[in-house]
C-alpha cells in the first residue's frame, strides 16, 4: 500500500532551486534510504514528505490520516526549558507511564525516564527521539541522520534496531544517512539524490550505478559487500568499514 | 457595600489577574527567546492608546489592533537581511516614539501619559477589573487548550508538523495571547514594564522546575506573590505601584538565582569530596 507519493516535485529555498522534478514513493513496510552529497536536498525531500515545505511545483500525496514518526537530524532543547524525558515522550499526545517506559525500553533507553533532556548524551538523545517517534505507532518512520554522534558500532546497532522495529511493527522507514555502507545494508531500496533523483533501486544496484559512483566513488562497494556478508560485526569487518569510509568521504568532498 | 468598593482590593485583584495570565505566557516568551518580541508588542500599545483616544475607541480595542499589527509587521520584515534583534529594536522604539508623538497631537484631551507608561493600578475600576480578568481568562484558556501543541512547536517546528500540528498557527495563537496580555496589563504596570511581568516570574521559576508545567505554575505563583507584595510595599512606602511590583519580582528573581547558585556549588562541592 502506498503511503506517500511524490510526483514532479520542485522545491526552491530562498529562491535557490533545491529539488527539481523529483518522483518518489514509499509503501508500507519498506526501508528506503536517501543518500547524496551535502546540499543535495535529502533533508528538504524529507521535510516535503512531512509537509513542512511548500513545493514550487509538483504533487505530494499522503495517505489520509497517515501516522508519521519523525526523528529530526538534531533537536535543540533550550536550557531555559525544563523537560524530563518522560514528559518529552508525551508531546504532543499524552501516553501513560507504562506506554512511555515500554517505548524507551524498545528504543534501548529504559533508564532515562526521569532525566532532563538537556543532560543526555548524543546517543541517548537519539534513542529518546526514536522512542518518541515509536509511541505514535507510526505507519511511516522518518529518520534524518539519526545516528549523528554515534560511533560506528553504535550506529550499526541503531540501524539493526530499526530493522527489528520494522519487522515487529510493519512500519515503513524512510531515512537519510551519510554512513552509506551501514545504512544501505539495512535498506530495501536506496534513492540517490543530487537535486534530482540520480538513480534508485536495491542497494546493490545503486552502489554499482555509474551515477552513484560519480558522486561517491567506488570505495563503498567493497565495504557494503563485506558488511552484508558479515552481520556479526567482527573486528576485521569494522576495520574494513573504516578504510572504506575514509575513502568514500574523501571522494565525496572533492 | 461590597468588597470591590475598596480601591485597594480592586488593585490587588487587578495585579493578581494580570500576573496569573502573564506568567505562563511569559514561560513561552522565555523558552522561545521572544523577549524582544514582547517588548516590541508592548511598546506598540502606546500607539494603540493614541489611536483609541483619537477615534474614541475602547482602549482595549485600539491596543489589540496595534499589537497585532506590530506582530504582523515584525514577522513580515524578519528574514530580509536584518538581524531579528535589529528589526525588533527598530520596531519597538519607533512604535514607542510614534505613539508618544501621536498622543501629544490629540486635540483637546489632556492625557496623563505616565498612567499609560507606568500604569495606574490604584485607579482600576470595576469595568477595568472585568476587562483584566476576562482577558486573562481568555489567555489562560487559550494556553490550556493549545498547551501540548505550543510546547511541541516550541521544541521543533518539523517535529510539530510530523504530528499534524501547524507551527505557524501556534505562533499566531501565542502572538494573539501576547497582544491580549499587553492590552489588559497597561492599566496595571504600563507599557514600559509589561515585558517585565512576562519575563521575570518565568525566569525566577526556571531553577526550581523539572517540567514545563511546573515552571508555568511556579511562575504564576511568583508573579501573583510579587504583585500582592509589591502593592503592599508601594502602599507602605508611598512609591508608584507598577514599578514597585516589578521591583519586587526582580528581588524574587535575585533570590531564586542565588538559591540556585548556592545549590549548584553545594552539589559541585559534594561531587568533589565524594569523588
Amino acid at each position: 500500500m502506498t503511503l506517500v507519493s511524490i510526483a514532479g516535485l520542485d522545491v526552491a529555498l530562498d529562491g535557490r532551486p533545491v529539488l527539481t522534478g523529483v518522483d518518489f514513493q514509499i509503501s508500507g513496510g519498506e526501508i528506503v534510504t536517501l543518500v547524496g552529497p551535502n546540499g543535495s536536498g535529502k533533508t528538504t525531500l524529507m521535510r516535503s514528505v512531512i509537509g513542512a515545505v511548500k513545493p514550487a511545483a509538483g504533487k505530494i500525496w499522503r495517505k489520509p490520516g497517515l501516522r508519521i514518526g519523525y526523528v529530526p537530524q538534531k533537536l535543540h532543547v533550550d536550557p531555559t526549558l525544563p523537560l524530563t524525558v518522560g514528559r518529552f515522550l508525551s508531546l504532543p499526545v499524552r501516553f501513560s507511564r507504562f506506554e512511555t517506559r515500554a517505548a524507551l525500553e524498545q528504543a534501548g533507553a529504559g533508564l532515562l525516564f526521569d532525566r532532563q533532556m538537556s543532560e543526555l548524551s548524543g546517543g541517548q538523545f537519539q534513542r529518546v527521539l526514536l522512542a518518541r517517534a515509536l509511541l505514535a505507532k507510526p505507519e511511516l518512520l522518518i529518520l534524518d541522520e539519526a545516528t549523528q554522534g554515534l560511533d560506528q558500532p553504535g550506529s550499526a546497532a541503531f540501524y539493526r534496531q530499526i530493522e527489528t522495529i520494522r519487522d515487529e511493527t510493519g512500519c515503513a522507514v524512510l531515512m537519510v544517512s551519510h554512513e552509506l555502507h551501514v545504512v544501505m545494508a539495512a535498506s530495501d531500496r536506496v534513492v540517490c539524490l543530487n537535486g534530482h533523483v540520480c538513480c534508485h533501486g536495491t542497494p546493490e544496484h545503486v552502489s554499482s550505478a555509474p551515477e552513484y559512483r560519480a558522486l561517491f566513488g567506488s570505495g563503498t562497494q567493497g565495504a557494503l559487500a563485506l558488511y552484508r556478508h558479515d552481520h556479526d560485526h567482527s573486528h576485521e569487518s569494522a576495520c574494513g568499514h573504516d578504510h572504506a569510509r575514509d575513502n568514500s568521504h574523501g571522494t565525496a568532498a572533492e | 457595600m461590597s468588597l470591590l468598593d475598596s480601591f485597594l482590593i480592586r488593585a490587588a485583584l487587578a495585579g493578581l489577574g494580570v500576573a496569573l495570565a502573564a506568567a505562563p505566557l511569559g514561560c513561552f516568551v522565555v523558552w522561545r527567546r521572544m523577549a524582544y518580541f514582547g517588548d516590541a508588542t508592548a511598546h506598540a500599545a502606546i500607539l494603540g492608546v493614541a489611536l483609541s483616544l483619537a477615534f474614541q475607541l475602547p482602549i482595549l480595542g485600539g491596543v489589540l489592533i496595534c499589537c497585532l499589527a506590530m506582530a504582523a509587521a515584525v514577522t513580515a520584515l524578519s528574514g530580509r537581511g536584518h538581524g531579528s534583534d535589529t528589526i525588533l529594536g527598530v520596531a519597538a522604539h519607533s512604535a514607542l516614539a510614534f505613539g508618544l508623538v501621536a498622543v501629544s497631537m490629540i486635540p483637546g484631551a489632556r492625557v496623563d501619559l505616565s498612567a499609560y507608561l507606568f500604569g495606574d493600578i490604584l485607579a482600576v475600576g470595576r469595568g477595568d477589573l472585568a476587562v483584566i480578568w476576562g482577558g486573562g481568562a481568555v489567555v489562560l484558556v487559550l494556553l490550556w487548550w493549545r498547551w501540548s501543541a505550543l510546547l511541541t512547536t516550541t521544541l521543533n517546528g518539523d517535529l510539530a508538523r510530523a504530528s499534524g500540528i501547524d507551527p505557524e498557527r501556534e505562533q499566531r495563537i501565542l502572538t494573539f495571547a501576547l497582544a491580549l496580555v499587553v492590552a489588559v496589563a497597561i492599566k496595571v504596570v504600563g507599557v514600559l514594564l509589561i515585558a517585565a511581568l512576562l519575563l521575570i516570574p518565568a525566569a525566577a521559576a526556571r531553577p526550581f522546575a523539572r517540567t514545563p508545567e511546573r515552571m508555568a505554575l511556579l511562575a504564576a505563583a511568583i508573579g501573583g506573590g510579587a504583585s500582592l507584595l509589591g502593592l503592599r510595599l508601594s502602599w507602605m512606602a508611598d512609591t508608584p505601584a507598577g514599578p514597585t511590583i516589578v521591583a519586587t519580582a526582580a528581588a524574587l528573581f535575585a533570590l531564586s538565582a542565588s538559591a540556585a547558585g548556592l545549590h549548584r556549588s553545594r552539589r559541585a562541592a559534594k561531587g568533589v569530596s565524594g569523588g
